[in-house]
């Protein structure tokens, strides 16, 4: 699991023009790129994680989900790969590991996107399908903190060069610190381990390869949890620790890498002028459209009267809002109303045309 | 009508009506005390940390792996944490006190 770190340096490349740019791949956001491909409009996806699938891939990959209609217990991983595999005949294009930052309104009426990574979109329609908001990283909930993140605290690795030749203290027992530590290792000055306990979630094999780094002396492992951050502006000295066994420690490093988990925090949408209620996007339930012409809302991120956060509830909005869309992207033609089963013409798009 | 005893990041303990079948992080959220529990009790966030009084500890049903793991990702673990989406409510478990842990 990995998400970028919210700061990143945009290099702003040529814009990408299509129908529908859709903020957020969990299932909302997939189900709305096979509702837009009937109607033959093209989508892109913007999402912080490195896959698509939202909640259902980050959250719950392995538990079972008992209501989807017509489907009586899937996975939230089948759920996403059934999901894609419906969506295939329409080519999505997906932007993942960045976040959508800055929306703009174009002089032609459309909207332009950008993304932490510098991804430029422009299209008549945008669908902010972003559930309670990106997946981000579990800052360090301590009080001095702040001042080291991005300097000598990271919660992400974005290029390992940054980490040679540093004292690096590693925290955390899934396999995202385990697989950092071990790829870490070879070009740091020193690595230290942290964890709460001897046990480790992390896949048994980089559990065994960390041991045996631990065995040869290459690396330390210590138990307990990080109560208070030394250092001066933003560079840190070290760290103490409270012990599991009971007592404190101190370690040196000059580097933490922290992995605790991903949260989701609502982020830059918030400030892109649209009407909020705790935290949700307010939309008709006509076309779930948001008090901005062109740009809607689907899934757990909109809210109306008797909204429930559920999937289906997601899928359905997908496909009324597709109609509305339809009209900013093609003014000039009239959607008829057609069925899978019998039109040629979704045939053609579905790619099952005989 | 039984209860449990929530003790908020305040410090101000609350007696709220505690309904069997439910668990202890719903019973706290449907009371509207601060706990985001936002994966609505799957095991998957570990944002219903509690802390549990000593003496009831050993009353509560054993800890899973799946509960022990997602401790991993909560912050300032104690030895009387527990996931309160994990502890379901049953009528000997009247009386019981928690304390919210930290928010992060
Ligand atoms: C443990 C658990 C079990 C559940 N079980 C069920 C169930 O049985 N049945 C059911 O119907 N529902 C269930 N749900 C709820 C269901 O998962 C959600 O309703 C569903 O995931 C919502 O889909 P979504 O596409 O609207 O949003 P999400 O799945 O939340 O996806 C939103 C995506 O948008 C991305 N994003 C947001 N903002 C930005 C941005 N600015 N830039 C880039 N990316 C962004 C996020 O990173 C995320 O990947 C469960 C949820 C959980 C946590
Ligand atoms: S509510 Fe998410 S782990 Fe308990």
């Amino acid at each position: 699991m990995s998400a970028t770190e919210p700061q990143a340096a945009p290099t702003t490349d040529a814009p990408i023009r299509t129908d529908m740019v859709i903020v957020g791949a969990g299932p909302t956001g997939l189900f709305a790129v096979f509702e837009a491909g009937l109607l033959g409009l093209r989508c892109h996806l913007v999402d912080n994680l490195d896959k698509p699938g939202g909640q259902c891939i980050e959250l719950y990959p392995d538990k079972p989900i008992y209501d989807i209609p017509a489907i009586p217990r899937c996975t939230g991983e089948e759920l996403t790969n059934n999901l894609l595999e419906q969506a295939r005949p329409f080519h999505p294009e997906f932007h993942l590991n960045q976040q959508a930052e800055s929306l703009t309104r174009l002089d032609d009426g459309h909207w332009r996107l950008v993304t932490s990574a510098g991804t430029v979109l422009e299209a008549p329609v945008i669908v902010i399908a972003a559930g309670a908001g990106s997946f981000v990283p579990r800052r360090l909930p301590l009080p001095g903190a702040a001042p080291f993140e991005g300097k000598s605290l990271h919660y992400a690795v974005r290029k390992m060069e940054h980490f040679r030749g540093k004292h690096l203290l590693v925290a955390g027992g899934g396999d995202s610190a385990l697989d950092w530590l071990l790829s870490l290792q070879p070009i740091a000055a020193s690595t230290a381990l942290v964890h709460r306990r001897d046990e480790f979630r992390a896949a048994p094999d980089s559990v065994e390869k960390m041991r045996a780094l631990v065995a040869e002396g290459a690396t330390s492992l210590h138990f307990g949890q990080i109560a208070e951050l030394h250092g001066t502006d933003g560079q840190l000295e070290g760290v103490t620790l409270k012990q599991t066994s009971g007592g404190e420690e101190r370690i040196a490093c000059d580097t933490l890498l922290a992995f605790f988990g991903l949260k989701m925090e609502l982020g830059p949408l918030a400030s892109w002028g649209l009407n909020l209620e705790r935290n949700l996007i307010t939309v008709d339930t006509e076309a779930f459209e948001t008090s901005q012409p062109g740009i809607f809302a689907i899934g757990d991120i909109a809210t109306y009267p008797g909204k429930l956060k559920l999937i289906l509830s997601g899928f359905h909005e997908a496909a009324l809002m597709c109609q509305k869309a339809h009209k900013y992207c093609r003014p000039d033609q009239k959607l008829v109303f057609r069925y899978t089963t019998s039109s040629t013409e979704l045939h053609k798009r579905l790619g099952v045309a005989d | 009508m039984a209860e449990i005893f929530v003790i908020d990041r305040d410090g101000v303990e609350h007696s709220v009506t505690a309904t069997d079948g439910w668990s202890v992080m719903e019973i706290v959220r449907e009371a509207d005390l601060p706990i985001e529990a936002a994966c609505g009790g799957c095991c998957a966030c570990a944002t219903c940390h509690v802390y549990v009084a000593a003496d009831w500890l050993p009353k509560l049903p054993e800890m899973s792996r799946d509960e022990s793991n997602m401790l991993d990702e909560a912050f300032q673990v104690q030895d009387n944490s527990r996931l309160s989406c994990q502890i379901p409510f049953k009528p000997e478990l009247d009386g019981l006190t928690v304390t919210l842990a930290p928010e992060f």
